[in-house]
């Protein structure tokens, strides 16, 4: 607020010309102000423009493309008011530009919606996977991935309810290797005091914000003392300051095996980046597959949404066979985190409609349906609600 | 006569090998990974099977030099009481006796342990019945005895 008065007070003075263009910013900039207060999340909102947001997307490699065209087809047809500004990352070139352009977009935008980039097991190692790159550069430190049993999905297990968050920038995942002896290579897992008090810190912020009741640690503290036992150390310490949340750990081999014999017993889990690999396709196979689940990745100043698993789905592209859930679902966290709330709830609806209620699936879940009969379906349930839609 | 192995890698194990393996565990057979990815895999197969009550497992070192063992836990609650589940020890001794060669012995106990678990009749508590453990084991001991 402090801002907001001081432009306006400088206002007065100044060139009345000025004045109305000052005011009108101090008015956003005041309004974001407010609203980053506000908001309990850590990300600020995105710039708009003309009532407009413009997201960044980044198609990527195998079935992203295709999944993204029909989000955007969604988003057409419901008027959502977002722009896509496309930027395409090859992942058969050798330079680094087509990435550069990609993260300076995202800086500009705030907000990306994107598919997997493969990453050629081929390359020689000092090439690094470039979804990494992506998460290192944005420091998106949080992945949240939010596991929920579906009605109309048959599954052996009923009832999950999970939220897993995953560090996103360093552990396993620190492209640190070397082989100073032929034959004998040695990989760096790094773990820092910063970052695991940070994603710590989200977990329990996140689980008090969505009224949850229990914090689960996965870790292998047993084996790496030093590394994974920071990490646990680090939980700890963020748990004394949340006294009405349960805090608990586990090891991660124990973590699979409850997971895969009783999931209903977990609720919130946090982890380190590998374990958080496994964890989470682990939790997404038991509600039904790679296919239905969203992932988010959230910095302090950005946040980039996709598919949980990250899948890239080589062999089932441009075949219209894949499930387009994951990705519609990842849209509407995508227009949650920019509040166009209604847009999102409008389009998620019509989505586990068609998922639930008119069980129209893909091949992944057993059925006959096609992804462009799915998204049809989709558009379909949306014109139902009777809002302003264009023509399907 | 060459057996011919099928050999496929998972290029994005162990990620997309977890989400598989829960989905449609039979497509498996047989999976050679590193150290850290075959604690959580074996886990997270003993939780699909039943836990680890009824996993086996060997650790085979050079020149032939193997441990064979159960990876429950000594379980102190009821350690001395005979409610303990045998299985997991007893395939284990199973897996032990085929890498000794003595395979005939080896289908023996465990085709007798399997009817066993699959008639249903004499279970231990942690497979839902309420034999004890010498009663379970005399039970598999009676069935090799049929098995000649």
């Amino acid at each position: 607020m402090a801002a907001h008065s001081a432009v306006l007070s400088a206002s007065k003075i100044m060139n009345p010309f000025w004045v109305g263009r000052l005011g009108n910013t101090a008015k956003v900039f005041g309004t974001t102000l407010i609203r980053h207060r506000n908001k309990t999340s850590l990300t600020p909102p995105p710039a708009k423009y003309g009532g407009r947001h413009t997201v960044t997307l980044i198609p990527g490699d195998g079935i992203g493309p295709e999944l993204l065209n029909h989000v955007r087809e969604v988003f057409r047809f419901t008027c959502v008011p977002v722009d896509f500004e496309m930027v395409n990352v090859n992942s058969a070139l050798e330079t680094d530009d087509d990435m550069n352009n990609a993260i300076t977009a995202i800086r500009r935008n705030g907000v990306a919606l994107k598919g997997n980039i493969e990453t050629k097991h081929t390359l020689p190692a000092s090439v690094k996977s470039r979804n990494n790159v992506l998460r290192t550069s944005l420091d998106l430190y949080a992945n949240v991935m939010h596991c929920q049993s579906l009605p109309g999905v048959q599954t052996r297990h009923k009832n999950i309810d999970i939220m897993i968050i995953r560090e996103n920038t360093e552990g396993e995942y620190s492209s640190l290797e070397h082989e100073s002896v032929s034959g004998v290579v040695e990989s760096l897992k790094i773990i820092t005091r910063n970052n695991s008090i940070r994603i710590a810190d989200y977990a329990f912020k996140l689980a008090r914000e969505r009224g949850r009741r229990r914090v689960t640690a996965v870790h292998k503290a047993n084996i790496m003392k030093l590394g994974d036992g920071l990490f646990l150390q680090c939980c700890r310490e963020v748990a004394s300051g949340y006294p009405d949340i349960t805090f608990d750990s586990m090891i991660v081999d124990n973590t699979t095996m409850q997971l895969v014999s009783k999931p209903q017993q977990f609720d919130v889990m946090v982890m380190p980046n590998l374990y958080g690999n496994v964890v989470s396709n682990v939790c997404a196979g038991l509600v039904g597959g790679p296919g239905l689940v969203p992932g988010a990745n959230y910095g302090r100043d950005y946040a980039v949404f996709e598919t949980a698993t990250r899948n890239t789905g080589k062999s089932i592209a441009e075949k219209n066979i894949a499930n387009p859930t994951a990705m519609l679902l990842a849209s509407c966290l995508m227009l949650d985190h920019l509040n166009l709330n209604d847009y999102a709830s409008l389009i998620r609806n019509a989505v586990l409609t068609t998922m639930n209620e008119t069980r129209l699936h893909t091949a992944d879940l057993g059925g006959q349906g096609t992804t462009s009969e799915v998204v049809q379906s989709v558009m379909r349930v949306i014109q139902s609600k009777g809002q302003f839609t264009a023509e399907l | 006569m060459m057996a011919l192995i099928l050999f496929r890698t998972f290029l994005t194990c162990p990620d997309a090998c977890v989400f598989q393996m829960v989905q449609d565990p039979t497509q498996f057979d047989v999976l050679v990974m590193p150290n850290l990815y075959g604690d959580i895999l074996s886990d997270l197969c003993a939780g699909l099977i039943g836990g680890l009550g009824v996993t086996p497992s060997g650790n085979i070192g050079a020149n032939g030099v193997a441990i064979f063992e159960s990876v429950h836990g000594t379980a102190p609650d009821i350690a001395g009481m005979d409610l303990a589940n045998p299985t997991a020890l007893l395939l284990s001794a199973v897996m032990m006796l085929r890498h000794m060669g003595l395979h005939d012995h080896a289908d023996k106990i465990q085709t007798a342990c399997f009817d066993t678990i699959r008639d249903k009749k004499v279970l231990t508590k942690d497979l839902g019945g309420s034999a004890k453990c010498s009663e379970f084991t005399a039970e598999i001991c009676r069935r090799v005895q049929d098995l000649g």
